[in-house]
């Protein structure tokens, strides 16, 4: 019998703070070899520090193993299929990273004078080319820093056209299988939000539009293919509905996988939309971002898009600040430079071929594992689904076998869990989305994982309901967790 | 488990009717659909409510969701004992987590609410 000091990586790992130890350095500097200064006389007392209370001291190697070993706990896509329905969880190319390490990209900087950033800000206007190429639109701001961040500037754009044409109006219609930052981006940009049910089918229901949009509605948010994974067919018809009214049609492009190449949203109707460049063009996003979130508009709203724009003048590039109607900046300098040329990378690196044959195999993954599964898992909506599908847990939950067990459940199998409870449309929904990314190998297994599991529900569902069992910490207090949160380490 | 003096909403809020102030609050049936419920947002005293529209929200561990105002009408005391103590929605939705009292403005809404008896029909037919 040995005692292992670590039994990495099934320990848990303390807080750097419980590691501090007073005195600890992670740097060495070389003996004094000038006059020394004295900090509080030259600055005065009330500017100079002695330390920085409950910081944590420790070497460099500890903070470096600390770090480490933390890394080693995440699930990542570089570990396998991570089927997080809506959030697009597909590989990223290393292609994608070796762009942007390129020195003169990595290094350049915001305040280069144009002079000195003219490749830069090439790479820029080629993103905005190819985004507006592939979306159909007219213009492109690469300026919103996330998903969100683009809903609520194009929702400014669209109330920006709108008062110059006299009236800002008063309502945003969003249906009810909508992403919820779409109600929390109208509501901020000071509209009110009317609901509108989805049909039986779960698409837009058209003659209740109809009746719906009138002088006070600004704009119908909608994703598409919605949260259901389904094409919202009849989407000309309802921006004809809305055009009609002097309304716009703005369009979440969360779920963009399932149409680059095939359908462009600038074709069927749409004014203003944005994109998820971490989503569909497969930059980083598992930890937290930073994302983009550029948004692409129809000519009518171009005079209004963030200041600066990028301008051609004689053979260079320049930042073009005098726009009057601009909404303004709504982000520092041009954005997330290096999640842009991480995008351009993908597309250039694709072409319009490959774009087109990931978005084909997107949507063949997601159809395959709705056949595998279909006769396990109860599927609320029959439509055809494209890029994901939507089950309901209906079956298991008669067994006392909820969504949210499932997917604990599948942390035991090697499988990132599916999304749980999402859309709302859904009761117990299993939403999984599985990229282009897999190949029938990886699917299978998973296709596999899931049957098993349903079977789990039926002959052992205690077993289910309590996993998972093969991690650090099986099921963690959410409910503690979200009424009493504890946000700060104490010693 | 419906008491028979409350009416009810599709949207699973039910009021009571005392002469002309009503008592509101979310039904056993929402609370089970719910889950853990982490944190209820309501609406200042004072505030005037219409007729299915929201009244605030609230949160559990899955989504949050609006709840909306059952008739319409002015709000003349929130429940105080929500914020610290939310999970009483779970416990004990039609009775101690109470949401708000209102003084009705349009008395005749009621008649567009169901009975206990409809409520119960409706519910078990929706799943």
């Amino acid at each position: 019998m040995i005692t292992k000091v670590r039994n990495h990586p099934s320990q848990n790992e303390a807080l750097l703070f419980e590691r501090s130890s007073p005195g600890k350095k992670a740097y060495q500097l070389p003996a004094l070899d000038v006059p020394p200064v004295d900090a509080a006389e030259a600055l005065g007392a009330a500017n100079v520090r002695a330390g920085i209370e409950g910081f944590p001291e420790v070497s460099e190697v500890e903070a470096i193993r600390h770090f480490t070993r933390l890394s080693t706990w995440n699930y990542a896509i570089d570990h396998g299929m991570y089927p997080l329905g809506s959030c697009t969880m597909k590989y990223n190319p290393r292609i994608n990273e070796l762009v942007a390490r390129i020195d003169g990209l990595a290094w350049s900087h915001p305040y280069q004078p144009e002079a000195l950033a003219q490749g830069s800000m090439e790479v820029m206007a080629r993103v905005e080319a190819a985004l507006a190429e592939i979306t159909g639109m007219d213009a492109v701001t690469l300026q919103p820093a996330a998903g969100a961040h683009g809903e609520l500037t194009g929702i400014l754009l669209i109330r920006a056209l709108l008062e110059k044409r006299g009236n800002p109006r008063k309502k945003i219609l969003i249906p009810d299988s909508a992403h919820g930052t779409n109600p929390a981006t109208a509501a901020i940009a000071g509209y009110m939000v009317q609901n509108i049910k989805s049909s039986d089918t779960g698409v837009l229901d058209v003659s209740a539009l109809d009746q719906i949009v009138d002088r006070d509605v600004a704009a119908l948010m909608v994703t598409n293919p919605n949260t259901l994974g389904v094409f919202e067919h009849n989407i000309i018809q309802a921006a004809e509905i809305l055009h009609k009214k002097g309304a716009m049609l703005y369009m979440d492009g969360a779920n963009m996988n399932a149409l680059v190449g095939i359908a462009r949203p600038g074709d069927f109707g749409v004014d203003v939309m944005h994109l998820n460049l971490h989503k569909t063009f497969s930059t980083p996003h598992g930890g937290g971002g930073p994302g983009a979130g550029p948004v692409a508009v129809k000519k009518a709203f171009e005079p209004f898009l963030p200041a600066p724009r990028l301008k051609r003048s004689a053979r260079k590039w320049t930042w073009d600040y005098k726009r009057k109607h601009s909404i303004g900046r709504v982000k520092a300098f041009y954005g997330n430079f290096g999640v842009l040329v991480r995008a351009l990378a993908y597309i250039l690196a694709h072409g319009g071929e490959g774009l087109r044959n990931a978005t084909v195999d997107a949507v063949l993954n997601a159809v395959y594992i709705r056949k595998q599964l279909e006769p396990y898992f109860d599927l609320p909506y029959s439509s055809p689904n494209m890029h994901e599908v939507v089950f309901s847990d209906h079956r298991q939950a008669a067994l006392g076998v909820h969504t949210g067990d499932i997917a604990k459940r599948l942390i035991d199998y090697g499988f990132h869990p599916y999304t749980v409870s999402f859309p709302l449309i859904v009761h117990g929904a299993l939403m999984i989305e599985p990229t282009e990314t897999e190949g029938k190998l990886e699917l299978d297994e998973f296709v596999g994982a899931m049957i098993s599991i349903a079977k789990e529900a039926e002959t052992e569902p205690q077993l289910v309901k309590n996993a998972p069992y093969g991690t650090r910490t099986s099921r963690v207090d959410e409910v503690a967790a979200a009424r009493k949160p504890v946000l700060r380490w104490k010693p | 488990m419906y008491p028979e003096n409350f009416r009810y909403t599709k949207e699973h809020e039910w009021v009571l009717v005392e002469g002309d102030t009503g008592t509101v609050g979310i039904t056993d049936h929402a609370q089970q659909e719910l889950g853990d419920i982490v944190y209820v947002d309501l609406p200042k005293p004072g505030a005037r409510l219409e007729q299915g529209k929201s009244l605030g929200s609230v949160e559990s561990v899955k989504a949050v969701s609006d709840v909306y105002a059952p008739v319409s009408g002015e709000v003349l005391e929130i429940n105080p004992a929500l914020a610290d103590a939310p999970e009483t929605l779970n416990s004990d939705p039609h009775g101690a987590a109470w949401l708000v009292k209102l003084r009705l403005s349009a008395p005749a809404e009621v008649a567009n609410l169901m009975s206990a008896a409809d409520y119960q029909a409706y519910i078990g037919a929706e799943k």
